[in-house]
């Protein structure tokens, strides 16, 4: 899902740097104010398990890989906000250190898997976790579900940011400018992937942490919201 | 509420969640080659949309001309977690430059927001 320099016209990229510079100001003001200064080696903990689950890739024999982003997982334990920081942070030095994702495509990167997946992920788990106690076996299904959600959201986001390209930006001999594919092809692509595999690894990621915590320190589990303290 | 715990050694009792979190990263650092060992196994390529100009002249014949333009500007100093020439000597030395690249990256998130969070924490 990192989007490569290239792929993306400059009339996408642009904005969607233009959207995620504020964005980013605004979480880490709200991260500044929910966070205690103890809190922040969680935080960069949850960006480099952000980071080094990236490294995972699964492949679908013959096809293409994916891998986790560990997202919701960061999203569940530290907040929404917290997570946008942490994944970016991880996103930002993958394009930079590792060419991993594009310097150009950074602001669109960071709103697929570092705004979409902690926000998707964190809401779904809240809403299906509900009330339960701390230690319920309904917090990792919560967070297994939230994970295969917020993945799939964003893969599909990335396949519309693919594939509105030869929309966008044509040659004069009519060959596309940047990414080739149309909606019709990048859609379904992104989304397949994502769909048979790619997803249950980010909900099998999740819940395993969450039934760690659960197991060893359960209080981890509501730094955030602080719910069942 | 208190489920009972698994028997755990003794010696690891005394070790915090935090810290035995930090020591799954660093186990999680070596064994990330196999993000790489499975793909090659399973006859797999990379991810879809993160084709590298020469496949995307393989797939269509030709390399979109904005994407030429900007495709190869950024040369990232460990490109695809590699170092360079040890993904060309077979997949153990390119293991060994993809533990490398997870230390490396993660040294630095962890840096970076740890200067942060000093810097935020101290003009409160």
């Amino acid at each position: 899902m990192h989007i490569p320099d290239g792929y993306l016209s400059p009339q996408t990229y642009v904005p969607f740097y233009a959207a995620v510079i504020p964005y980013l100001a605004i979480a880490a003001s709200k991260v500044r104010k929910t966070i205690r200064s103890r809190d922040v080696p969680l935080l960069a903990m949850g960006a480099a398990f952000s980071f080094v689950i990236m490294m995972f890739n699964v492949p679908i024999p013959g096809g293409t890989s994916g891998h986790a982003v560990g997202g919701v997982i960061v999203a569940i334990l530290l907040g929404p906000w917290a997570a946008s920081i942490a994944v970016s942070i991880a996103l930002i030095i993958q394009a930079l250190m590792f060419g991993d994702g594009g310097i150009t495509a950074i602001g669109a990167n960071i709103f697929n898997m570092a705004v979409v997946i902690p926000f998707v992920g964190y809401y779904t788990y809240k809403f299906i976790a509900g009330a339960s106690e701390i230690t319920s076996s309904r917090r990792w299904v919560a967070g297994a579900i939230a994970g295969y959600l917020a993945i799939n959201v964003a893969a599909v986001l990335a396949g519309i940011e693919f594939g509105i390209q030869p929309l966008i930006a044509k040659a004069a001999d009519g060959h596309p400018l940047y990414a080739p594919y149309s909606l019709a092809v990048a859609v379904p692509a992104m989304a397949m992937g994502h769909l048979a595999l790619f997803g249950f690894v980010e909900a099998l990621v999740t819940a395993l942490v969450i039934r760690y915590l659960q197991k060893a320190e359960s209080q981890l589990l509501s730094i955030y919201g602080g719910e069942n303290v | 509420m208190c489920k009972k715990h698994f028997e755990v050694p003794r010696m690891f009792k005394n070790i915090s969640t935090i810290t035995k979190m930090w020591i799954g990263l660093a186990v999680l650092a070596l064994f990330s080659p196999i993000g790489i060992i499975l793909p090659d196994k399973f006859k797999a390529g990379g991810a879809w949309g993160e084709w590298g100009t020469d496949e995307i002249e393989k797939m269509l014949g030709y390399v979109p001309q904005g994407m030429k333009r900007v495709a190869e500007m950024w040369r990232a100093p460990l490109t695809d977690y590699d170092i360079k020439g040890w993904d060309q000597m077979g997949l153990g030395m390119q293991s060994l430059g993809y533990i490398f690249s997870a230390v490396v990256g993660m040294a630095i998130i962890v840096a970076v927001i740890l200067l942060l969070g000093k810097i935020a924490a101290k003009d409160k």
